[in-house]
């Protein structure tokens, strides 16, 4: 019956990849709804133009948490001008999984907390939320 | 009338013959719906009741009989609807036992009525240095407008804390009351941890120390007996919508000085009883604080709500809801040992049992029973600093009413064993 959590979504949400605390972050950014308390921190490691190590810490839904182990994997080794051109649309694909509107503030924390983490590094972010 | 020490609603209740949930559940049009192919089980009761088919004919048939402005139309329908609407006060009075029906001024909601004391008694009352008593366990809206209030003012907000079991600390109130507080507002009863507080005691020893009290029964007046007189307090607010009334309904009871004494709140019409170009008048109370056209089609919901809780027993409620909720606790405990229960026992809980499931988010939870129909809350009720204090990002509530039944609690331990198969260890 469950579409949403699937078994990939669930070993993402119990055993995240990318979790834990960068060393030397160039870029680090706490992001939270506050309504439902999730909260991610997401820290990159960009070097020569590329996210070299990227990790994340937080605590809240299994969506929102497998969605930030889901996108850590996505971007690490790749440039940072690609990782700015996502969009919510690959996200959801990443997830891969039917979100509903309520939900859907869950799935995107991850974007949006990476995309201020970008900004915060001096790259503007595609989708311009992080404005 | 009730002995002015009782506190009513905590104990064991003894309310007569029990009432009826199957039967009272018929009369509720909302239960014919599915979800997701499945009878609706709604156990959300504490952020908006559902509404029986009396309510819902009283606000069709003013709709279809008699729209017409209250106060206003010098014909038939106008003056029907003009009475309704006062008749509707008067219910409401006879509701929370209040000695004048004129000391009901109908508001919005709880929120509204809050709202109302803190910019009209507050402003003129609250200067700087001067304390409001709070407690940590108080919905945003008892909280947030005292927070302008003494920002404005300079005042100060002071708060009693809570016991790990989701008690008030008496003991630490005592100390607060030394700082002479003017007001000390607090909850009847918790919408998140469902505890019923000890009003008359915590009244009496505000008055003793000189302050004024407001009750916040938003979350009472749906589930225990409440008489204002017997209470002794001197502001008291609900709102309709949790007592299977319309949104949009709502009232503040004040005693009579108090109203008099306080400023208008909102201006405009219905408010004056003369108006120049640069002065008026205003009205007697209690439409003095009433300004502008009101939602009389929700009003007279409002009554037929009073009346059809009245009609079934305030006592009666209140014994059906604690069996209820002992019985959720007891079965909880037994059949899914590993939830997080907050709050204190039945004896001294009203409708509302908040909890978690270990290493599952409540959004989680809430979205998995949704699947099985079954409605309930998660996230953090609009009690932040609550959850706050128990260190909590959210938890999930079922919160019951007249209609909830002893199957509805059976439900909700076959969705949470489906949460704990799905999450696993």
């Amino acid at each position: 019956m469950d579409d949403l959590y699937r078994d990939y979504i669930l070993e993402h949400y119990r055993r995240p990849h990318n979790f834990g605390v960068l060393e030397q972050p160039t870029a680090t950014y706490e992001g939270a709804n506050p309504l439902c308390g999730d909260r991610i921190t997401m820290m990159l490691g960009i070097r020569d133009g590329v996210v070299a190590e990227v990790g994340f810490t937080g605590r809240g839904c299994a969506i929102s948490q497998a969605s930030a182990s889901l996108l850590t994997d996505e971007i690490k080794g790749k440039p940072v001008d690609a990782v700015a051109k996502l969009t919510t649309q690959d996200l959801l694909d990443l997830l891969g999984i039917e979100i509903s509107p309520a939900r859907l503030k869950c799935a995107l924390l991850s974007l949006d907390t990476l995309e201020h983490a970008l900004a915060e590094s001096g790259v503007a972010p595609a989708r311009g939320a992080a404005s | 009338m009730a002995i002015a020490t009782e506190q009513p609603g905590v104990g064991a209740p003894h309310g007569g013959t029990p009432l009826d949930p199957h039967a009272i559940r018929a009369e509720f049009p909302i239960f014919r719906t599915t979800v997701h192919g499945r009878p609706l089980i709604y156990l959300d009761s504490a952020s908006t009741s559902q509404k029986p088919q009396a309510v819902l004919d009283a606000v069709n048939g003013y709709y279809r009989e008699y729209n017409a402005n209250v106060h206003r139309g010098i014909y038939e329908i106008g003056e029907r609807a003009t009475e309704a609407y006062e008749a509707v006060r008067a219910s409401i009075a006879r509701f929370i036992n209040a000695p004048d029906v004129h000391e009901v001024v109908f508001t919005r909601n709880a929120t509204e009525a809050i709202n109302l004391v803190a910019y009209t008694w507050g402003r003129r009352t609250i200067g700087q240095s001067d304390a409001i008593v709070l407690t940590e366990m108080e919905h945003h809206a008892n909280l947030v407008p005292w927070q302008l209030l003494v920002q404005e003012k300079d005042g100060d907000l002071e708060f009693i804390p809570i016991t790990d079991e989701g008690r008030l600390r008496l003991d630490v109130y005592d100390v607060l009351l030394r700082l002479r507080p003017r007001l000390v507002a607090f909850t009847q009863v918790s919408n998140t941890l469902g505890t019923i507080n000890p009003v008359r005691e915590m009244v009496d020893r505000a008055h003793a120390a000189g302050a004024l009290v407001l009750i916040d029964g938003a979350q009472a007046v749906p589930h225990v007996p409440v008489d204002v007189q017997a209470l002794g307090a001197d502001f008291y607010v609900f709102s309709g919508h949790k007592m299977l009334a319309p949104p949009g309904s709502g009232a503040l009871w004040a005693r009579r000085e108090l109203l008099e004494a306080m400023p208008p709140f909102m201006a405009g019409g219905e408010m004056i009883r003369e108006v120049h170009l640069r002065r008026s008048e205003w009205n007697a109370i209690p439409w003095k604080f009433e300004a502008g056209t009101p939602d009389a089609a929700a009003a007279i919901g409002f009554g037929a709500a009073a009346e059809y809780l009245m009609a079934l027993g305030m006592d009666r409620v209140r014994a059906h809801e604690h069996d209820l909720i002992a019985y959720a606790l007891d079965t909880l405990r037994a059949e899914l040992p590993q939830l997080t229960l907050y709050g204190p026992p039945a004896a001294e809980r009203g409708g509302v049992v908040s909890f978690n499931v270990p290493n599952v988010h409540p959004h989680d939870v809430a979205q998995i029973l949704d699947r099985f129909g079954i409605a309930i809350r998660a996230g953090h009720h609009c009690t932040m600093p609550l959850h706050e204090r128990l260190d909590l990002a959210a938890t999930c509530r079922a919160s019951f009413n007249v209609y909830s039944t002893r199957d509805d609690i059976d439900a909700l331990v076959d969705g949470l064993r489906e949460v704990v198969r799905i999450f696993g260890d």
